[in-house]
């Protein structure tokens, strides 16, 4: 897994709550038994006006111009801004690959649904908590202004603003230190092996229908 | 310390704990075709192995169709799905699993009605798939958890998962439900009052007489639909209803084990003053059948009710959410429900698709039509068990007699991955579970309701309240 430090990055503002997964990668698009390449389906349909289908050129498509990923002055951006509950519905990983893959590294939003920001972590992005009060202030300053970047600071968890606004963020403490060190999961789980397998004795003694 | 339920069934799989960062160990891994192929490929591609293999129960669901199984795999149209469904095939003979139901296996169906029905989850069990409606098993008394392709990487290479304790939440139904009020109804009207974030951070046991008087069929639908109110896992204590249900089934503990078992069950409940982080309470007799009308679960009213007007909105982000959502739904303000004309009806997927909700409906749709304006009524099986169940109880008859369609089991137009899906504008009555935007087919326009409601609104074309027929 990529590492994950610090960002100085464009913001992109999607102002809805309860975006859902199936928004952010619809259906059809999960057939794929690869994890890469979703980039150009993320927000489908909302971003193209035909019906996305597998295997379509998407270069070709017809952008609808309304949405504001399409906008000219949101190109290139890595943090998107959004709402509460960001991320809801069907628990695909399709969701943060797409996102990804599009080139975002930062989410913020005043809350997530709990297996998409879980998923977020196990692919080198980070989803950060701000009160709704916050994130509504980026709202504004993000319109208001073009070209609005923020830096954000996992190591000293902080997200400034271009006029020096501080804003500082929760992260635990174990997915801090795997995304700062862009470290596997199953590697590290693999380390405690000897902690399973005495749990799983154990167990067996206990539940042995478990076991069958 | 008097302990939650969800408390002894997560502490009694800690496997190690830092920073209240656990380790937490899995007993049950359910698998489907479509958030598994990556998760084999990782394996592969670091030459490891799964774990415990006995834990791995595997079938094909999500984009299997439902018509056309005569003609085998080439029935599939889409070969892109057939690709998938031919994947897992390939994964599970490579790495192994306990039980496999492929594409067509009588036994064959939604993971969540599947797993249940074979015994394969059971009381005090960690279950995890990777898909959101997990949820489902905790109906057994059992932390169940959906998951990303990751951790079903993951739990596989390590039958672990990696698991922040959540907070605890107990939602309380007293009371006796009217009848026509279903576990489906419980669910929204739960969502409706506490939204579907209302849950964020939280497993939710569901407690009080009138879930203790659900089947284990309506508690199935009730933990289900906890994802949708955002939480990590939904739980019912174990009871008789539980273990009457477990017993005899395929993977439940054999004769020698069944007592001790059953005495570990009996202690799979919260402690008399257990503490929870929040707690929220319904009276049973004033749900009401249950409607959605926009774009989210919370966007929800009783059958009696109206599309809600935007003055009724908490903030300027919901009223910004109703105007997207009316325009999507093709609705205005103050509608009464029942004045909504439906295109399509389906009955199925894992939240309605049990015997109990195949039942009830073909009760409703019995000797009736269904209306002249619906283009298409479905009823699809949870699975294959179940369809046969229900041809042997000829429900298949009565449906068909009365227009519906009678498919073969799967997820079919819950997401739409198969062939069935509605054509932009249509409106569709769905058991299902969720109402977004394209959910059921881009441009669709869902209407969550429960099996009842659902045959209901077929036959007479419209939503209707089925305490009035
Ligand atoms: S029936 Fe629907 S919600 Fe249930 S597992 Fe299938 S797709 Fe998911």
């Amino acid at each position: 897994m990529q590492a994950f430090t610090q960002l100085n990055g464009l913001v992109a503002p999607l102002d809805r709550a309860n975006v859902d997964t199936d928004a952010i990668i619809p259906k059809q698009f999960l057939k794929s038994i690869k994890r890469s390449g979703f980039g150009p389906n993320a927000f489908d349909e909302w971003r193209y006006l035909d019906r996305g289908e597998p295997g379509m050129d998407n270069s070709q498509r017809p952008l609808n111009k309304e949405f504001v990923l399409n906008q000219p002055r949101y190109q290139g951006a890595s943090i998107l801004l959004t709402r509460e509950n960001f991320g809801c519905g069907s628990s695909r990983e399709h969701a943060p690959w797409a996102l990804e893959d599009y080139g975002f590294k930062v989410i913020i939003a005043s809350s997530f649904a709990d297996i998409f920001f879980n998923n977020c972590f196990k692919n080198g992005m980070l989803p950060i908590v701000l009160s709704a009060d916050i994130v509504d202030t980026l709202f504004k300053q993000v319109v208001a202004n073009e070209g609005y970047a923020l830096n954000v600071d996992l190591a000293a968890q902080t997200v400034t603003s271009p006029t020096g606004e501080v804003y500082p963020f929760e992260v635990d403490a174990f997915r801090k230190h795997c995304l700062l060190n862009g470290l596997d999961d199953i590697g590290l789980t693999m380390q405690q092996q000897d902690k399973i397998k005495a749990f799983e004795t154990k167990h067996r003694q206990a539940q042995p229908w478990l076991f069958v | 310390m008097a302990k939650t339920l969800y408390d002894k069934l997560f502490d009694s799989h800690v496997v190690a704990e830092e920073n209240g960062t656990a380790l937490i160990y899995i007993d049950r891994h359910l698998v489907h075709e479509v958030t598994s192929p990556q998760a084999f490929e990782g394996l592969r591609l670091a030459g490891r192995k799964p774990w415990r293999v006995s834990s791995i129960v595997a079938t094909a669901d999500h984009n299997t169709p439902t018509t056309g199984w005569e003609k085998g795999l080439a029935g599939i149209a889409d070969p892109v799905a057939r690709i998938q469904i031919e994947t897992l095939t390939e994964n599970i003979r490579e790495f192994g699993a306990k039980a496999y139901f492929p594409f067509m296996d009588a036994r064959q169906g939604i993971v969540h009605v599947m797993g249940p029905e074979q015994g394969a989850t059971l009381p005090g069990m960690t279950v995890v798939c990777g898909d959101s409606h997990t949820s489902t098993h905790g109906a057994f008394g059992a932390l169940a958890h959906g998951i990303g392709t990751s951790e079903v990487e993951h739990v596989m290479a390590t039958q672990c998962l990696v698991q922040k304790k959540s907070k605890a939440m107990l939602v309380s139904v007293e009371g006796e439900l009217q009848a026509g009020v279903t576990a489906k109804d419980v669910a929204l009207a739960i969502i409706g009052k506490i939204g579907t974030a209302g849950g964020n951070g939280f497993a939710i046991e569901f407690a009080g007489s009138a879930i203790r008087g659900l089947s284990m069929e309506g508690r199935m639908t009730l933990c289900n639909m906890a994802i949708e109110a955002g939480a990590r896992a939904g739980m019912v204590a174990v009871d008789d209803a539980t273990i009457n249900y477990v017993k005899g089934r395929p993977f439940a503990p054999n004769e020698e084990q069944w007592e001790a078992a059953v005495a570990y069950w009996k202690t799979l409940h919260s402690d008399e003053g257990a503490k929870f982080d929040a707690s929220v309470s319904l009276r049973a007799e004033e749900i009401q059948p249950q409607v959605t009308w926009g774009t989210s679960p919370e966007m929800v009213v009783g059958v009696d009710g109206k599309v809600p007007s935007l003055d009724m909105a908490k903030n300027d982000v919901q009223r910004g959410d109703w105007e997207r959502a009316y325009a999507y739904m093709g609705l205005t303000a103050n509608t009464p429900i029942t004045d909504i004309a439906i295109d399509k009806v389906f009955i199925g997927s894992c939240t309605n698709s049990r015997i109990e909700d195949l039942r009830a409906a073909a009760a409703v749709a019995k000797g009736k039509h269904v209306a002249p304006n619906v283009k298409l009524a479905m009823v699809v099986p949870g699975s294959g068990l179940v369809k046969a169940q229900a041809e042997q109880e000829g429900l298949d008859k009565v449906f068909k007699d009365a227009g519906f369609e009678w498919r073969e089991p799967g997820c079919s137009m819950c997401l739409a991955m198969n062939a069935d899906k509605l054509e932009p504008g249509e409106r569709c009555a769905s058991t299902s579970n969720r109402n977004f935007e394209g959910r059921q087919g881009q441009g669709g326009r869902t209407h969550l309701v429960s099996p009842e409601m659902a045959a209901a609104a077929a036959v007479a074309g419209h939503f209707v309240d089925v305490r009035s027929l």
